[in-house]
């Protein structure tokens, strides 16, 4: 299946954050890329919602939902500024 | 908190099928009413949930199709193996009612008051559903941004909004290109979008363009691309790709 781009997420990531963030500025961990999250790399149909860096493919996010819980991993970001 | 809006929260609220517009073969616009509504921009989406029976639930994004200020509409293309479309194409009825949140997204959106630059719009396939709010936007507001729409369709009886987007609009003009079949005596383009094409239809980069670009993602990468390549800055070009499935699937999509 094609990668989509964050923009497909805005729901989610609202979901989760509480707010608008496909215009956050999320900065990857491994090569210091920043950008909109939605430029990010989205895969929905992954085991949960994985979100990859656009330059070095390395992970950023994923979302995992259990039932009613979503589990979020934000360990390959370095910052998520919301603007 | 389902079925009551509140303020700057994201939650799932009952709307009503006001209207159903077929559009072409494929494709239909679904317009509802939405009680609490809080207003959207153009180029936004929405998301739609579907539960079964058994309690299996299937959600969906699409692009909001009307402008800001009008009632809010999506267009739909069926997918033959379609979880989704399917049902919202061929089953909904006006006085249905189905789950929706929205309005989502603050990236891929025009601000008609905080950008003047020309507007060069590239369309995948359905992908013109949100670069339509755009041009309505454009209308309503009396924004003198002019506008061009580079249309990507497989065919002719495939364009979505034909008869909308060949009625003459100042400062607007749409240029198409057809992917699969022409029809006899065509005179526009053929093919998929190429440099060539963009470096003829962009707007020059010293007018500082604004580019919105919708599609699959391949069309996406495609002229995202090309249009760096033009010159244009990274920053100028908002892409929004769509896909076919997916738990909660991006923007025009499906």
């Amino acid at each position: 299946m094609n990668p989509l781009d964050g923009n497909a997420i805005g729901g989610l990531l609202h979901e989760v954050f509480g707010t608008e963030m496909t215009a956050a500025v999320s900065t990857c961990a491994n090569c210091g890329d920043t950008g909109p999250v939605a430029q990010t790399v989205v895969y929905l149909d992954a085991p949960g919602t994985v979100v990859r860096c656009r330059t070095c493919s390395d992970l950023l996010m994923v979302f995992t939902r259990v039932h009613e819980r979503i589990c979020v991993d934000l360990g390959g970001l370095a910052a998520l500024e919301v603007r | 908190m389902e079925g009551t809006a509140v303020r700057g929260r994201l939650t799932w609220q009952t709307a009503t099928v006001s209207q159903l517009i077929p559009e072409t073969p494929r494709t239909s616009t679904i317009v509802f009413d939405v009680p609490e509504w809080a207003g959207h921009r153009a180029g936004q989406h929405l998301d739609i949930r579907l539960t079964a029976e058994d309690g299996y639930r299937a959600e969906r994004s699409y692009s909001i199709a009307s402008a800001p200020g009008e009632p809010v509409a999506i267009t739909v293309e069926r997918l033959e193996d379609g979880e989704v479309s399917p049902y919202l194409t061929e089953e909904l009825r006006p006085g249905d009612e189905i789950e929706l949140r929205g309005p989502i997204g603050g990236y891929f959106v025009w601000d008609p008051a905080a950008d003047q630059g020309p507007l060069l719009l590239a369309a995948g396939g359905s992908g013109v559903v949100p670069l339509r709010s755009i041009l309505r936007d454009r209308e309503r507001t009396g924004s003198t941004a002019m506008a061009r729409l580079l249309y990507s369709s497989r065919s002719l009886a495939d364009v979505i909004y034909r008869q909308e987007l060949e009625r003459p609009v100042s400062g607007l003009d749409v240029v198409y290109t057809l992917t699969r079949s022409q029809p006899p005596g065509w005179r526009g383009h053929s093919g998929r979008v190429d440099d060539a094409l963009l470096a003829e239809v962009a707007w020059p980069t010293g007018q500082d363009p604004l580019a919105f670009v919708c599609g699959p993602t391949s069309f996406v990468e495609a002229v995202a691309q090309s249009l760096v390549g033009l010159g244009y800055p990274p920053t100028r070009v908002k892409t929004e790709r769509f896909g076919a499935t997916g738990v909660a699937t991006g923007g025009g999509v499906r």
